[in-house]
């Protein structure tokens, strides 16, 4: 797998919860995602980047345009050094949250995604990668 | 040497006298600067060639962008060009090269205002600050006909010089800035207080149509509004049109189900229309329920809302014939 392209940007408030969006959402564009598809890793990431801001007290995007064979796909790895998820299974239910939000999030993230991947060590940060492929 | 000529360090300068075409009156004037410091040999220069330094200086300036776009003439260029070099003349004079100094303030208002009328004719931040920085190499060239070879004091007094028009220039810049920002946060709340119109599409109906992103802050404006306007319009049905909501994730889901639940409170029952079919897939795949009655379109939601009011629309059989004269 060829990544093509690469950037990163912060989380560190709200604001850039949104400049996230607008960031995938012109990534998705340059590799020729539908608007569907476009729409479905938008809204992935928009929940990724607001449980970095708000659970994780903020960190990192990566945003990668990688490709494997004709496919070409977006990326994204949301990174943070926040206190951790003791139970991913449980985290991932829907309906359970720690916070105040629908508890719909990382579970619908996953749903939106091609590929889903998260590891997380209590203590010591999370690390949450989808991928949508064209 | 004189000592009686020599100014003690930190006391006004005095204009200095004595002709600069006197060769003896020049040789003394240049063996009273080897006392001074670089303050003082600069605040002398500035005065004693106050012309020479201003004509470089407008020459530096026509040479420059900012006359050749033509967004400014050149008789107001000079008006300006004078003001800012008497008035640093009186400053160095007055106050040495502190230009944060009290000495400074007429001038650095002068400049303030010079650097905010840029910015309304349209120049650059770097063209604004290239007015002060002009000023450099004529301040240079001065002192060195002054000093001549004694390079310690031309240095000394090249630094005090750079120095005080280095924060000068900075000052402008930091002037437009501060007006450019002025600018943007006033149309920042013009903004948010244009971006969440309530409005009545008949009695009893309102219609709220929401644009750009949802977030905590807005959601209490938009729900403020609609509130208000429930009680206002003694309204039975709201439409909350969300076809330029460019993202529906599960808090903007959140902030719209908390909206519509504070509605039905007051009494109003609501309809979520502009649901796009992207927007809708990607709900579904959230798991997100919105328990509202919701349309495709905001027409759709009005004629529902009409229905619901006992209204219904009709059209006339016969178009009337539009009269004709």
């Amino acid at each position: 797998m060829k990544v093509s392209k690469t950037e990163t940007l912060p989380v560190r408030s709200g604001d850039d919860v949104v400049r996230v969006r607008q960031r995938v959402r012109t990534l998705a564009v340059e590799i020729g995602l539908g608007l569907v598809d476009q729409t479905k890793i938008v809204t992935a990431a928009s929940e990724l980047a607001r449980n970095t801001l708000d659970y994780g007290g903020g960190g990192d995007v990566r945003a990668e345009i990688v490709q494997a064979g004709i496919r070409k796909g977006l990326r994204l790895t949301f990174e943070d050094r926040g206190p951790g998820i003791a139970d991913i299974e449980q985290a991932l239910t829907d309906r359970f949250t720690t916070g105040r939000g629908m508890g719909l999030g990382l579970g619908g993230a996953k749903r939106l995604s091609n590929e889903f991947h998260i590891e997380s060590t209590p203590g010591t940060g999370t690390r949450v990668t989808i991928a949508r492929w064209k | 040497m004189d000592n009686c000529l020599a100014p003690t360090r930190g006391t006004a300068m005095a204009p200095i006298e004595g002709a600069p075409g006197s060769l003896k009156a020049s040789n003394e004037y240049k063996d009273k600067l080897m006392t001074m410091d670089g303050a003082e040999v600069l605040a002398g220069t500035v005065t004693r060639d106050e012309t020479a330094i201003l004509d470089a200086w407008l020459a530096g300036l026509r040479a420059g962008a900012s006359l050749q776009s033509g967004r400014i003439r050149e008789a107001e260029l000079q008006t300006q060009a004078k003001s800012v070099l008497a008035q640093f003349k009186d400053a160095l004079a007055e106050g040495g090269p502190d230009a944060d100094g009290e000495a400074y303030a007429s001038l650095r208002e002068t400049l303030a205002e010079i650097s905010r009328s840029r910015a309304i004719q349209g120049f650059t931040p770097t063209d604004t600050a290239n007015f002060v920085f002009a000023l450099k190499e004529p301040i240079f060239e001065a002192l060195r006909r002054a000093i001549g070879s004694d390079t310690p004091a031309l240095a000394a007094g090249i630094v005090a010089a750079g120095k005080v028009l280095d924060q000068l220039g900075l000052h402008t810049t930091e002037v437009f800035l501060a007006s450019r920002e002025e600018v943007i946060g006033r149309q920042g709340q013009e903004i948010a207080e244009l971006s969440t119109p309530v409005v009545r599409l008949w009695d009893g109906i309102l219609a709220l149509p929401l644009i750009g992103t949802l977030d905590s802050a807005r959601t209490g404006v938009v729900m403020e509004n609609l509130l208000q306007a429930i009680v206002d319009e003694e309204a039975e049905i709201a439409i909350i049109d969300i076809t330029g909501v460019p993202t529906v994730d599960t808090l903007v889901a959140q902030h719209l189900l908390k909206t519509v639940a504070a509605a039905r409170l007051m009494g109003a029952d609501c309809i979520v229309s502009g649901i796009r079919p992207q927007i809708a897939q990607t709900m579904v795949h959230l798991g997100v329920e919105l328990n509202v009655v919701s349309k495709a379109t905001l027409a759709d939601a009005f004629a529902v809302a009409l229905k619901q009011t006992g209204r219904r629309v009709v059209r006339q059989q016969a178009v009337p014939a539009v009269e004709r004269r």
